[in-house]
């Protein structure tokens, strides 16, 4: 831009001078496929990131336009009214990825080793619920845990309902507009993401590891906990990373399975955005998420020490 | 398929205390209920759609009805509002698909600077929770004074859609035998013919999937979406509005009928290359 030469560009100086490099025009190769992608992720993904962070500095209203003023007190506030909706994602989305770890761990094992000539169908089965939109399937969890239905009815008899409102879960003998219809609304959305990258891991084991262990005289258990699940483990934490990550965000069964007590920092997030208007409060939220995230998903991934998969 | 409990468990069928006959199938059932626990909704959607409901709201069975499924246009800016959706999930197929693929052969097949910085700007967005891109991409375009429309919403859905099929993109060129191609180049095959005869085809499987979740992503996103749409109506859209007030069944149907139509053509897919694999 600033001068104009007739030269190429000078040579990359870690390259050695007696490697003969290849001409110009067959270095720049990598250059021009990645320029389009690459723009198009820095221009709408990076830079509104930078943009966000300086409207989370800014004050105005809508009338008068937003100015950037430093205005850290934002965040604080921020942060003092709306740290139980942070708490709740937070504890919700671990919660809900639990859950699916405990759910979709014998449904990725059953499909890696028993499913035998079944194996397509039911990952065809994983699968094709996708197709229907998931907000659909979502509000068919208001008819499967209406009030007097016939799952709720079975809780009640059960007494199950007793122990999750005494854990605080549910309030009452009803599971909508519940903790408890949220989680298990999250569970549900995000389970096949568990499921996925459990049974790539779990495939490539090999059968023989198994037998090799029984032959030592491992019972099933210990085969399990000291061959399957530790060869597991990259499937087990990018799963609990795909579930968790999107879970903490997410608005949508909070909104459509839970009351206003239910609220989760998505929900407030769109709120401030949506309705409120207020774009700094919105931006500073949505920093605050996600620096939150960033910081549990590093503290995780250094912890369970499969920094490699990133 | 052959665990070391249901074979040649004959000589040592005295010795070892075989477990019974629920705990060796205990796994196989705890598959089978989270199975059915991801497969309820769908069958509740299906049922419902047969319903004939009495007030707004489709969430209590009254009766069965084929009105429904005469009539799936019958509401207003339904089928509208599922054009649109299939339309933008069209084009940032196709518009993610090839910015995505190039990146994955830059990746996969060359040494440049740059290299980690570039695998993380791919590896971020799916690691960032949609309400955060939506809410800073949404920021941008209020800023830039831009109109909320067909336009950002599709270029929201190529941003996100881009990275998962850089990652599969990507998978599948790696692992391909780089001496394919050495020995196209052999056999006088100019670079263009070697990448459109060899590389290309070996790679389709890769870019297939990649086109395929895009597709499957950008028609069901919501969250995005509802930042970044404005006024406009997607079919996501349309439901999340409808939660509100009142669900016709005519949802209900397109569920359904996706859902079929989703299986009937990873069945014909898969019997497609059966047969070609036994031939």
């Amino acid at each position: 831009m600033s001068t104009v030469t007739e030269a190429p560009a000078p040579a990359p100086e870690d390259a050695p001078p007696e490697v003969r490099t290849p001409p110009l025009r067959k270095r720049l190769v990598p250059y021009w496929l990645l320029l389009p992608g690459i723009a198009w992720l820095l221009v709408f993904f990076a830079a509104p990131l930078v943009y966000q962070a300086s409207t989370s500095l800014q004050t105005g209203s809508l009338e008068d336009g937003f100015r950037v003023t430093w205005h850290l007190a934002t965040y604080w506030d921020a942060l003092v009214q709306y740290w139980p909706q942070f708490v709740r994602s937070v504890l919700y989305a671990a919660t809900a990825t639990g859950l699916c770890l405990l759910l979709g761990y014998p449904l990725a094992y059953l499909i890696a080793f028993k499913a035998g000539r079944w194996r397509h169908l039911v990952m065809i089965l994983v699968i094709a619920p996708f197709f229907t939109s998931f907000l659909i399937r979502t509000l068919a969890w208001k008819t499967i845990l209406a009030d007097g239905g016939p799952v709720v009815g079975a809780l009640n008899a059960l007494h199950v309902l007793d122990v999750t409102s005494w854990l605080g879960l549910t309030d009452g003998h009803r599971v909508l507009a519940t903790p408890l219809a949220v989680v298990c609304g999250l569970t549900y959305n995000f389970l096949p993401f568990m499921v996925l990258p459990l049974y790539t891991s779990l495939e490539r084991i090999d059968p023989r590891l198994h037998e090799a262990a029984g032959d030592l005289y491992a019972r099933p258990a210990t085969t399990f906990r000291r061959v399957t699940f530790p060869l597991s483990m990259p499937g087990v934490v990018a799963g609990t990373l795909l579930t968790f990550i999107p879970a903490t965000g997410d608005y949508i069964n909070a909104e459509l399975l839970g009351s206003t007590d239910q609220k989760m920092i998505g929900n407030v997030i769109q709120s401030q955005f949506l309705r409120v208007l207020d774009y700094p409060t919105a931006a500073a939220l949505s920093f605050l998420l996600m620096a939150a995230i960033l910081a549990m998903v590093t503290f995780y991934i250094r912890k369970s020490g499969t920094e490699d998969l990133v | 398929m052959t665990t070391h409990e249901t074979t040649d468990a004959a000589p040592c069928a005295r010795t070892v205390r075989r477990p019974g006959r629920l705990r060796r199938h205990l796994v196989t059932i705890a598959g089978l209920c989270t199975l059915a626990y991801l497969v309820l909704p769908n069958v509740i959607v299906l049922v419902f759609s047969f319903n004939k409901p009495n007030g707004r709201f489709n969430y209590q069975w009254q009766r069965f009805s084929t009105d429904a499924w005469t009539d799936p246009c019958g509401v207003a800016d339904l089928c509208g509002s599922l054009g649109l959706s299939l339309r933008i999930a069209v084009w940032a197929t196709l518009g993610a698909t090839a910015l995505g693929t190039m990146i994955a052969f830059a990746l996969a097949r060359y040494r440049f600077r740059a290299r980690s910085t570039v695998n993380t700007l791919i590896f971020l967005p799916m690691a960032m929770p949609e309400v955060v891109m939506a809410a800073s991409l949404a920021t941008l375009f209020l800023n830039m004074g831009i109109q909320f429309g067909f336009w950002t919403i599709l270029i929201a859905h190529i941003m996100f859609c881009l990275s998962f099929v850089v990652t599969a993109v990507k998978a599948r060129v790696m692992s391909m035998d780089p001496r394919l191609e050495q020995a196209a180049q052999d056999l006088y095959a100019t670079p263009v013919q070697t990448f459109l005869r060899v590389t290309l085809p070996i790679a389709a499987p890769g870019i297939a999937a990649g086109a395929l979740l895009s597709f499957a992503l950008s028609f069901d996103d919501f969250i995005i979406t509802n930042f970044n749409a404005g006024s406009t109506v997607t079919f996501p859209m349309f439901v999340w509005g409808s939660a509100q007030r009142g669900t016709p069944v005519q949802i209900n149907v397109i569920g359904t009928a996706m859902f079929l139509i989703a299986v009937v053509c990873v069945v014909v897919g898969q019997l497609a290359g059966a047969r070609r694999k036994r031939s």
